[in-house]
């Protein structure tokens, strides 16, 4: 009898979880789906699902207009190189921050976070003033430091819970058998937190992949990445949303494609020392 | 004669290395709309023609506005020609940050230039933008739906008209709402069609002394008079509904009738996208019945050169090429007469192959019926029709078109949206030295 309720409950569980996963996953493929729609059938009414003439045409429009590869090619230097970067600088501050903790870590962890707080957009002028300066706009270097500084909290908060799950013995025995710090870092810490690292590094990925406010703010023709890529197709006066769909169905492909991969280590990063 | 023919080929070598040296590449920051998308597929003619190349960014309009001015008010030189419209123009122009547009050739004739558009371009008679479309407001409507309701459309109806035509076309069993318009918050969605709606009912956003207007009664009439027709014969969510919307509920037969831009009159009339193509017919935006102001707007896309580029000179030659005649004739060649720029030449309008294009001479009227220097019936010390043209109103009107919206929605009464726009209106105006 027991064993009845545990299958009925777990029947149950896996239904709302699926319920819910695609409730989630709907928006995606609704733009999917409109991205091999006419533009007439794209706002049909009742919507169309499945049932319409599937054609590649938006496809074609959006090769045809726009140069995918160099959007592309930019979204992955700059998402690439800033989560890199941040990952180099942000494990030796979570290492300090978790093992030699100071009478103020605390704060400064919270400090860090709230500037997470501020809207973008009241930084928007010092930043682009210094941009003008530094000659850093419209170039993959300062988009690269920009989006490296905006998630850097978020990179340091989540090395630091990892790392904090982690046995100062270790680190300690480590030291006792003549590891420097740097080796202790390199060979003892890094290893035992890939899981984190990893997830971290992915979060990492899509948060800059997806950032649209100083991708768009501080790039023009040369440096601008997928954001602005799909930002090109819309539009308020005239309903070109197959075509939207296309570019957006194009633009979040190669993260789609990773964050499927790579799905296990996501979770079992993201939920690294949860149940303890 | 040997001597002469090396001198000659010599002059060319250096005429042809001079204008390669010269070839530049400009970045031109645009919008995603349909003409502008066409202006992009046509730039080999001016590479060929010029030797210079194009870089194109291209924007939603709102992030446009908002990047353009970020760049243009720190001299960022991002751009070397930006897409503006009628309201940053004169402004811009007055602080020195577009290049005047002072020196086009003979051959550009800057005097075909619709009137209107070149003046609302202008600032002290000094043109900063040349216009590359331009538009106005007027109705579309459904001729089978009018017709089946024993009504006639008069060439300019009154507010009055259409109330009652939007009733008898209304058949709620068929889906079919008698008139669709514009209610979505927004300064340049819902905020330009209530504004012209009240201009046509005798309100003005401000006085002479520049003092907020919306508790004289002509607001609340206007307002009133909006959101019970809309209660009658519009469709469910109106209150959210901007452009896009209600283009979508027209083209799938859903509207009797539409008061909105004259470039959607293109679309509906496609076949391609619309399923009532062939039943729209056009006519002037209405006015109060005793009021003479019109509810049409005054609206141009247009090309203006940021003060500090170094690329002046090719910017400009971008320019007589985009807003030329010959532009005109050479969208017409590839792509068809009524998918040519309208509103801004005067010639586009005298010429006979246009005029058999249905919403042509609709469009002409409307725009030539648009006064942006007198836009009310009492005076004002603002101009433009649609919007005030002050830096303060973009910020001032989106707030003011929030509450409007939320009235549309049942979330708050007339009364209280007045009094909300009234004193934010104040505070906004005082606070910015007025």
């Amino acid at each position: 009898m027991a064993r009845a309720v545990t299958t009925q409950r777990k029947s149950i569980n896996t239904l709302v979880a699926w319920v819910i996963a695609l409730l989630i996953f709907f928006p995606i493929l609704w733009t999917i789906l409109t991205s091999f729609k006419t533009e007439a059938q794209a706002i049909n009414d009742p919507p169309l699902f499945l049932f319409f003439d599937w054609t590649l045409e938006n496809y074609a429009v959006v090769q045809e207009r726009s140069d995918y590869m160099k959007f592309l090619w930019n979204s992955v230097i700059i998402a690439g190189g800033s989560t890199i970067l941040g990952t180099i600088i942000a494990i030796p501050a979570a290492w300090s921050m978790a093992f030699v903790p100071s009478k103020r870590t605390k704060d400064i962890l919270l400090w860090m976070l709230s500037t997470k707080m501020l809207p973008a957009v009241g930084v928007l002028y010092p930043i682009y003033l210094l941009f003008i300066q530094l000659g850093l706009l419209d170039t993959r270097v300062g988009l690269v430091i920009v989006l490296m500084l905006i998630n850097l909290p978020i990179i340091v908060w989540m090395l630091y819970t990892y790392f904090k799950e982690i046995p100062g013995e270790i680190l300690e025995a480590a030291r006792m058998d003549g590891a420097s710090l740097r080796d202790e870092i390199l060979y003892v810490l890094t290893p035992m937190a890939i899981p984190g690292i990893a997830s971290t590094i992915l979060l990492n990925l899509i948060l800059a992949w997806n950032e649209a406010f100083w991708t768009l703010n501080l790039t023009a023709a040369n440096a601008a990445p997928l954001t602005a890529f799909i930002a090109s197709y819309s539009s308020p006066e005239g309903l070109f949303f197959a075509k939207l769909s296309a570019a957006s169905t194009m633009a979040i492909a190669p993260i789609l494609i990773l964050g499927w991969f790579s799905q296990k280590q996501l979770v079992r990063g993201l939920t690294f020392g949860a149940v303890k | 004669m040997k001597y002469f023919i090396r001198t000659l080929l010599g002059a060319t070598a250096v005429c042809a290395l001079a204008s390669t040296a010269l070839a530049e590449t400009i970045t031109i920051a645009t919008v995603n709309n349909g003409d502008m998308i066409r202006m992009q597929g046509l730039t080999d003619d001016f590479t060929a023609k010029t030797g210079h190349e194009v870089e194109w960014v291209t924007l939603e309009e709102n992030v446009l506005r908002q990047r353009v001015t970020t760049d243009i008010t720190t001299k960022g030189g991002a751009f070397d020609i930006m897409t503006i419209g009628m309201y940053e123009t004169p402004i811009w122009g007055a602080n020195g940050w577009l290049v005047p547009l002072d020196d086009l050739s003979a051959e550009y004739d800057v005097d075909d230039l619709l009137p209107a558009m070149r003046a609302g371009l202008s600032k002290d008679g000094t043109l900063y933008a040349a216009p590359f479309y331009g538009e106005s407001s007027m109705i579309m409507y459904r001729k089978d739906l009018m017709e089946k309701a024993g009504l006639e459309m008069p060439d300019a109806p009154t507010w009055q008209f259409i109330r009652e035509a939007a009733k008898a076309m209304t058949d709620r069993d068929n889906d079919i709402n008698g008139i669709c318009l514009r209610g979505k918050a927004g300064w340049g969605e819902g905020g330009a069609f209530i504004t012209v709606t009240a201009n046509s009912f005798g309100a003005r956003w401000f006085d002479e002394n520049w003092k907020a207007q919306f508790d004289q009664p002509e607001w609340a009439d206007a307002l009133n008079f909006y959101i019970d027709m809309m209660e009658e014969s519009g469709p469910a969510g109106y209150a959210t509904n901007g452009f896009n919307e209600n283009l979508s509920l027209f083209q799938q037969g859903k509207c009797g009738m539409w008061i909105d831009a004259t470039v959607a009159a293109s679309f509906v009339t496609n076949p391609n996208d619309s399923t009532v193509a062939d039943k729209v017919g056009f006519a002037l935006a209405p006015n109060s019945e005793g009021v003479e102001k019109k509810s049409n707007w005054l609206w141009a896309w247009a090309l203006g050169i940021p003060a500090g580029t170094q690329k002046e000179a090719a910017a400009k030659e971008f320019i007589e090429w985009a807003t030329s005649k010959d532009y005109i004739e050479l969208v017409a060649e590839k792509e068809g007469w009524a998918n040519v720029p309208p509103g801004a030449r005067t010639s586009l309008y005298e010429n006979p192959n246009y005029k058999d294009i249905p919403f042509a001479k609709m469009t002409l009227d409307s725009i030539l019926a648009a006064d942006p220097n007198n836009p009310t019936v009492k005076p004002v010390p603002y101009v433009g029709i649609q919007f005030v043209a002050i830096p303060e109103f973009a910020g001032i009107a989106t707030e003011v078109s929030q509450e409007f919206s939320a009235a549309y929605a049942g979330q708050q009464t007339v009364e209280e949206a007045l009094a909300k726009a009234q004193a934010l209106t104040t505070d906004a105006m005082e606070a910015a030295g007025y």
